[in-house]
């Protein structure tokens, strides 16, 4: 097919696009750094994006063109309705899978170069380092690829099993190093087909063995992993095919992701290298050793109304479980009435308090709180001791004291928001049993503190209720 | 491109992603993790040029599902990061 623009002319268009598009991006996620700069960030990266995909049609000696466009389009439509359909809640299985698309495209690039190798044509760019970074971009993308799906069929409800057996660290080492000799291999000399293909069909098979064993509640700091590989493998395919916009946007979510993956394990207690190969909330870490004294005091939703109402300073814990009940909504419309009433209200988030660090900042922007209510729990803890009411609402292990007193807890060490502290405390939850981890909470067992048994969103709508009344 | 001033791009681009992203709030982690998923998403238009080179059927349908893939993870992640960031409002905004 003929080219669509005069070469000399196209080569440059394209390389003062991607430039344009490399300094969007990074301008793009400064901006996103900031809670009212973030929207205008995403916007720009997005141009950036738009600008850079248009301008690689004018590529000199392309051909496929309808092929290409019939892919864009298809992927593009698919992702976009799920994308717009997708429920706030929903949000990091969505991630995890977009996030194995980039993984499995630059796999699939990384294929491409290799299967031309094998038919002898060669790399697009025969240089130092070339074909080591085509494989390891393959080897990293693959993983991620893999490993992202599984993560996205665990946080989505499709695989609840957490999938451990004997000498399983073993088997993936084995597994890996097989994958290094063929990878060399592919790397180095001529192949026969069929290492190819092993070479793909081992990568794809460690990413699902490395993702099965590990726990839902660890699945953050996975996806995260798995998303700075992806910029890693598509920064190396980038060297590749020498294009400069993929090797600079690829290394900085690389370096990015990588410092969000330990800024993320680090919120949760946990290092990376304990999420990757220990299990956690898979019951082998046996329960807590401290004896739990006093009992757990119930309390009526419309006394706790009363109490919230005449409050001076009410501080809100959220967690999963509300977002779970739905319960939001209510809780933005009890903030609301209480506030009217003259009382002062903040939200306090722990970085694990939804799904993932900073999720439950985006389901309560989700039901209309303003951010500037929300704080984060370096901002917050020191507040609770002169706090009227500590209303804790579906979440557990984030406000278990035991993570400061018990030495033998599993959370211990962990930061915590300390509830504890606030002259009272109401917890709302379902039903008697612990939380995610199994953990005995301390706090619903202290002087000061009383149960609240319900869906969350009934009990809201009841404390909404006696609010009003009061 | 010479292999030193490729090191340089990678050395120069890493430290640029790591800057960038140690004074986020923990607000922003989940936006951000999409927002920087969306930015890989850059890989479709290697993908683009991958399936314009390819010259046998395996190659076209290997570089047609890169191009598939590619196209999901940069829209995709657009759409999820839009979604997110756009409710972030503050109380003293207009709303």
């Amino acid at each position: 097919m003929q080219d669509v623009l005069p070469v000399g002319l196209a080569h440059w268009l394209i390389q003062a696009s991607y430039f344009l598009a490399a300094i969007l991006f990074i301008w793009g996620l400064k901006k996103m750094s900031h809670p009212r700069t973030a929207r205008g960030g995403v916007l720009w990266a997005g141009i950036g994006m738009v600008v850079a995909t248009v301008i690689t049609f004018a590529e000199p000696g392309m051909h496929n063109y309808l092929l290409m466009t019939t892919a864009i389009f298809v992927g593009g439509v698919l992702a976009w309705w799920t994308g717009k359909r997708v429920a706030m809640t929903d949000i990091p299985q969505m991630i995890a899978l977009y996030n194995g698309m980039g993984g499995g495209s630059a796999a699939a690039i990384a294929a491409v170069e290799l299967l031309r190798v094998y038919t002898g044509a060669g790399l697009s760019y025969e240089a130092f380092a070339a074909r080591e970074l085509a494989v390891l971009g393959a080897l990293i993308g693959t993983i991620a690829f893999s490993g992202s799906l599984i993560a996205f069929a665990k946080l989505q409800g499709w695989m609840r099993k957490v999938y451990r057996f004997p000498a399983q660290q073993a088997l993936n080492g084995m597994l890996f190093v097989a994958l290094l000799v063929l990878g060399f291999l592919l790397a180095r000399t001529e192949f026969p087909a069929g290492a190819l293909y092993a070479f793909f069909a081992l990568a794809l098979l460690i990413g699902v063995l490395m993702t099965i064993p590990i726990g839902g509640a660890d699945m953050p700091v996975v996806i995260s992993l798995y998303n700075a590989l992806t910029g890693l493998a598509v920064g190396f395919e980038g060297f590749v095919l020498q294009n400069p916009a993929m090797m600079i946007a690829g290394i900085v979510v690389g370096s990015a992701g990588s410092l969000l993956t330990q800024l993320m394990a680090k919120a949760m207690n946990r290092s990376l290298s304990n999420v990757l190969f220990a299990g956690f909330g898979t019951g082998d870490d046996g329960g807590s050793a401290l004896e739990v004294s006093g009992s757990m005091k119930a309390i009526d939703p419309t006394d706790a109304a009363m109490t919230l109402t005449y409050a001076e300073k009410v501080i809100i814990v959220p967690g999963y479980g509300m977002a779970v009940a739905q319960a939001q909504h209510k809780i933005w419309e009890l903030t609301q009435v209480l506030i009217e009433k003259g009382v002062k209200v903040s939200f306090a988030i722990h970085p694990v308090a939804g799904r993932m660090p900073g999720h439950m900042n985006v389901l309560l922007a989700e039901a209309g709180v303003p951010y500037d209510l929300i704080y984060d729990l370096e901002d917050i803890n020191s507040q609770f001791a002169n706090t009227d009411v500590a209303l804790v609402i579906g979440a557990n292990d984030v406000v278990n004291p035991a993570a400061r007193k018990d030495t033998s807890s599993p959370i211990y060490g962990m930061p915590i928001l300390n509830a504890d502290k606030a002259r009272n405390v109401f917890v709302v939850k379902r039903g008697q049993g612990t939380g995610f981890s199994g953990i005995e909470n301390l706090l619903f067992f202290e002087d000061n503190t009383r149960m609240c048994y319900g869906d969350a969103q009934d009990v809201a709508q009841k404390l909404i209720a006696g609010a009003k009344s009061a | 491109m010479e292999g030193f001033i490729a090191l340089y791009i990678f050395m120069l681009a890493a430290f640029t992603g790591y800057e960038v992203i140690s004074k986020v709030p923990v607000i922003l982690h989940t936006p951000l993790m999409s927002g920087s998923n969306f930015v890989h998403g850059i890989v479709l238009v290697g993908a683009m040029v991958a399936l314009g080179h390819a010259d046998t059927t395996p190659e076209r349908i290997i570089g047609f599902i890169a191009v598939l893939l590619g196209a999901g993870n940069a829209v995709g992640g657009y759409v999820v990061t839009e979604r997110m960031l756009e409710m972030f409002k503050s109380s003293k905004e207009d709303r």
